[in-house]
């Protein structure tokens, strides 16, 4: 069957039952999009399907097709980094990183739909995404600069 | 500075494998397995290549580690270290981690050693490149700023590739049949259904079983298939409800593992002459790491040489442990850890590794191996659980006796910093239900716990003001200024609220202090402010601090109030991210943190001991919200 991922037409292999997940990492190489837990509980594995994001764990290959799906390898346009990724960046929002490619995609999407949104809104977004270095702090400074607001993290 | 005290869990539980080397799969190493029986102490001497520093032609320098990078920063603070001393721009510092085949053995990444051992070793090899002395701190031009992570670039594009995500021409996946409770043994397994699907290739050899395939998805259905008419013996096995019962019962008092005793005076004397005399008893339940990435791995063989790629904080013990298990040389086996999805102490084995070399071995093909939640949850294991038994004696707001014995939480940090004419501290062995290991801060958290809980009692009994009442009974000056630090910063004097509490301690040669406001939501505390003054010598990279810092108390907010491993009849009740709860961003309260930067001292870690002082500090101001003394961890109310 075919996807489309990152604008791009693929091919991948049919087996019911499927996650969209596996697809993409074992049939494209796509390794950005992580496993965090199958069950839809950590949000490691966030891609956008048309714009929204979902967890892949548990999305069957199937609910993808003919849909548009953006990992964290099509973020990035002609080499410039997208807003939230250079926030994540520059607020220096890491530590192992196996979370960020969720948190980045998950902000991504809040930020298009709501382009200065409140920290209430920042956090009802991001609390289904766990990182378990627990460098929460920084993720909120992360996604609140690429709004514009260059206030920091949680710090008193 | 105080020297590294090896934890017993750190390296206690070994994966289980015995491999069958009498199986036809084998007969073409036999003869190659010299240096199999190497002893685990024999490991550091071990070393992989000598080689620390290679400078090349156009200036860029390579720099050698054995330590891993897992997210506590080595990798950027050690490419700081090459940078400061050589006199060259960060950007020209290309750091090898943890290639058994490249990189000297600089021991496990454990013990918060990194900073204090390898960035000096780094340090001095560089300099001596440069044919001077290391860099006084008053002069350091890299070290001591603020550096962010320096392959910040590929994580956030995605284009970094954590063990889970390497991949080998030809390779397939594979999936392991797990016991369905603890202490099962197979008893039969037919691996015919799973060899009738297509490309699959499944293996038993003792009692590993498991299967490959050119996806995840076959080789789960193959394993699967084999699950359906497995047959498991099983034995009873305690509850977490008897868990507390369960270890003191086994507590060993003499015999193969004697309790470790250290007195000074006559503890009974004091006590049964003192006037007033406080006793309590404190649990810690099991926790689980739970790092976002599982354990991962993928092996290949070529010929009699194994290379395997994945998530360990132990790439030598690994490569050790993959020797031993096929019966090769260590020479013949090399152990490459990218840097990886997490750690906190919870990945110093290599079982992940040993189970994808035994499937690509099988398929001839490289495998790929990743555990799921429910096994790293499950078969990875615990920080360990705990008892504490704790009396002291006062005189006004002396303390004048203290007896502190803890069973089965580990000995590290178990001494009590507080002055004492008379103090006894135990630590007693017991049988553990679960399966333990070592934990960021492991028992330095437990011993802290029952110790700053039962200060607070003591400062209760004593009538006095508990930050007065510490300061009245502490004497090393830097555990008295963290303390002082943090209470100015949380403006402890002039708090009237309700729901203050505050803790402090020392361990690994850091000193943290914190300051915690709580309330009650729903019947469940809930962390409203905190505080934390930390002070780990100078200051190697301010940023990376601030963030273990931060890091240490969110994830310490777990372990105080909600995570705790229940478990019956061999299972886990709670093994999931839906059933186990772990902080999230809501759940992050205001932070104060000051950092005291001690460029007279030489640099200590700090990946671990922050998390030493949050759990006592909530505790503590969750007595002064509720009236009601917590003596668990995690907090339980009522």
């Amino acid at each position: 069957m075919k996807l489309r991922v990152n604008g791009k037409e693929q091919t991948v292999r049919e087996q019911p039952g499927r996650s969209l997940l596996e697809t993409l990492r074992e049939d494209l190489g796509i390794m950005g999009v992580k496993y965090g837990c199958g069950e839809g509980q950590c949000r490691a594995c966030t891609v956008l399907l048309d714009g929204k994001p979902v967890t892949s764990c548990v999305t069957p290959v199937k609910a993808a097709a003919g849909r548009e799906i953006t990992t964290i390898e099509g973020l990035a346009r002609d080499g410039e980094l997208h807003p939230v990724q250079q926030a994540f960046l520059d607020e220096g929002a890491m530590q192992c990183g196996y979370c960020v490619p969720g948190m980045i995609l998950t902000a991504a999407a809040l930020l298009k739909r709501v382009r200065r949104p409140t920290d209430a809104q920042i956090i009802s977004a991001l609390n289904g995404n766990l990182c378990r270095c627990c460098g929460y702090p920084r993720i909120l400074a992360a996604v609140r600069r690429a709004a514009g607001d260059h206030t920091g993290g949680i710090d008193g | 500075m105080a020297e590294f005290e090896p934890e017993r869990y750190e390296l206690r539980e070994p994966p289980a494998y015995q491999f069958d080397p009498g199986r036809r799969e084998f007969l073409f190493i036999a003869g190659s397995g010299l240096l199999i029986c190497l002893a685990a102490g024999d490991a550091e001497a071990q070393t992989g290549r000598g080689t620390r520093l290679q400078i090349a032609d156009d200036g860029v320098v390579t720099v050698f580690t054995g330590k891993v990078e897992v997210g506590q920063g080595s990798r950027t603070q050690i490419a700081m270290a090459a940078a400061e001393e050589l006199g060259v721009p960060l950007e020209k510092i290309r750091v090898v981690m943890a290639d058994t085949s490249l990189v000297p053995n600089d021991g496990i990444t454990a013990g918060s050693r990194t900073t204090p051992s390898t960035v000096p070793a780094v340090r001095k090899a560089a300099a001596a490149a440069r044919n001077r002395d290391v860099t006084d701190a008053r002069d350091w031009r890299v070290l001591g700023k603020a550096q962010h992570h320096v392959q910040g670039r590929a994580i956030v594009t995605g284009a970094h590739e954590f063990p889970s995500d390497i991949r080998r021409p030809g390779m397939l996946y594979g999936c392991v049949l797990r016991a369905p409770a603890y202490g099962s043994t197979l008893i039969e397994a037919d691996l015919a259904p799973a060899k009738k699907l297509a490309d699959v290739v499944a293996v038993r050899d003792g009692a590993f079983v498991g299967c490959a395939a050119p996806t995840s998805f076959a080789a789960r259905k193959a394993v699967e298939a084999i699950a359906a008419s497995a047959r498991w013996k099983t034995e009873a096995h305690p509850s977490s409800r008897q868990l507390f019962d369960h270890l003191k019962r086994t507590a060993i008092t003499e015999g193969g593992r004697p309790p470790r005793i250290q007195t000074k005076g006559s503890v009974d004397q004091v006590l049964a002459q003192s006037g007033k005399r406080v006793k309590a008893a404190y649990q810690v339940s099991y926790i689980q790491h739970a790092p976002m990435e599982p354990r991962a791995a993928v092996a290949e063989w070529d010929g009699g040489s194994l290379t395997v790629w994945t998530g360990t904080q132990n790439p030598f013990g690994v490569r050790d442990q993959l020797a031993q298990a096929f019966q090769l040389g260590n020479d013949r086996v090399r152990v490459i850890v990218p840097d990886s999805g997490g750690g906190f102490g919870g990945k110093h084995t290599g079982e992940v590794a040993i189970e994808a070399a035994r499937l690509a071995k099988q398929a001839a093909k490289p495998v790929s191996l990743r555990w799921t939640r429910a096994e790293e949850f499950m078969w990875a294991y615990f920080r360990p659980a705990g008892l504490f038994e704790v009396e002291a004696a006062l005189e006004g707001s002396l303390i004048t006796a203290w007896d502190f014995t803890n069973y089965n939480a580990g000995a590290a940090a178990i001494e009590s910093p507080y002055k004492t004419a008379a103090t006894r501290t135990r630590f007693l062995y017991c049988n553990s239900p679960l399966r333990e290991g070592s934990y960021r801060g492991i028992a330095a958290t437990a011993n802290t716990f029952a110790r700053e809980c039962f200060i607070d009692e003591l400062a209760q009994a004593a009538s006095a003001d508990p930050l007065e009442f510490r300061l009245a009974n502490l004497e090393n000056p830097r555990l008295r200024d963290v303390l002082t630090a943090a209470a100015k910063k949380f403006r402890w004097n002039e708090r009237k609220e309700k729901g203050i509490g505050l803790a402090c301690g020392t361990e690994k040669g850091s000193y943290v202090a914190a300051c915690a406001r709580v309330e009650i939501e729903n019947g469940a505390p809930r962390v409203r402010e905190f505080c934390m003054a930390y002070e780990c010598g100078g200051i190697l990279n301010p940023s990376n601090l601030k963030a273990q810092v931060e890091g240490s108390i969110i994830q310490g907010l777990g372990g105080a109030l909600t995570e705790e491993i229940q478990f019956e009849g061999g299972r886990l009740l709670n093994g999931s991210f839906a059933k186990y709860r772990m902080p999230r961003l809501r759940d992050v309260p205001p932070l104060g943190i000051v950092l005291l930067d001690r460029r007279d001292l030489p640099p200590a870690g700090a990946g671990e001991t922050p998390i030493i002082a949050v759990a006592p500090a909530i505790a503590n101001a969750v007595f002064h919200a509720t009236g009601k003394r917590p003596r668990s961890m995690p907090v339980r109310l009522g």
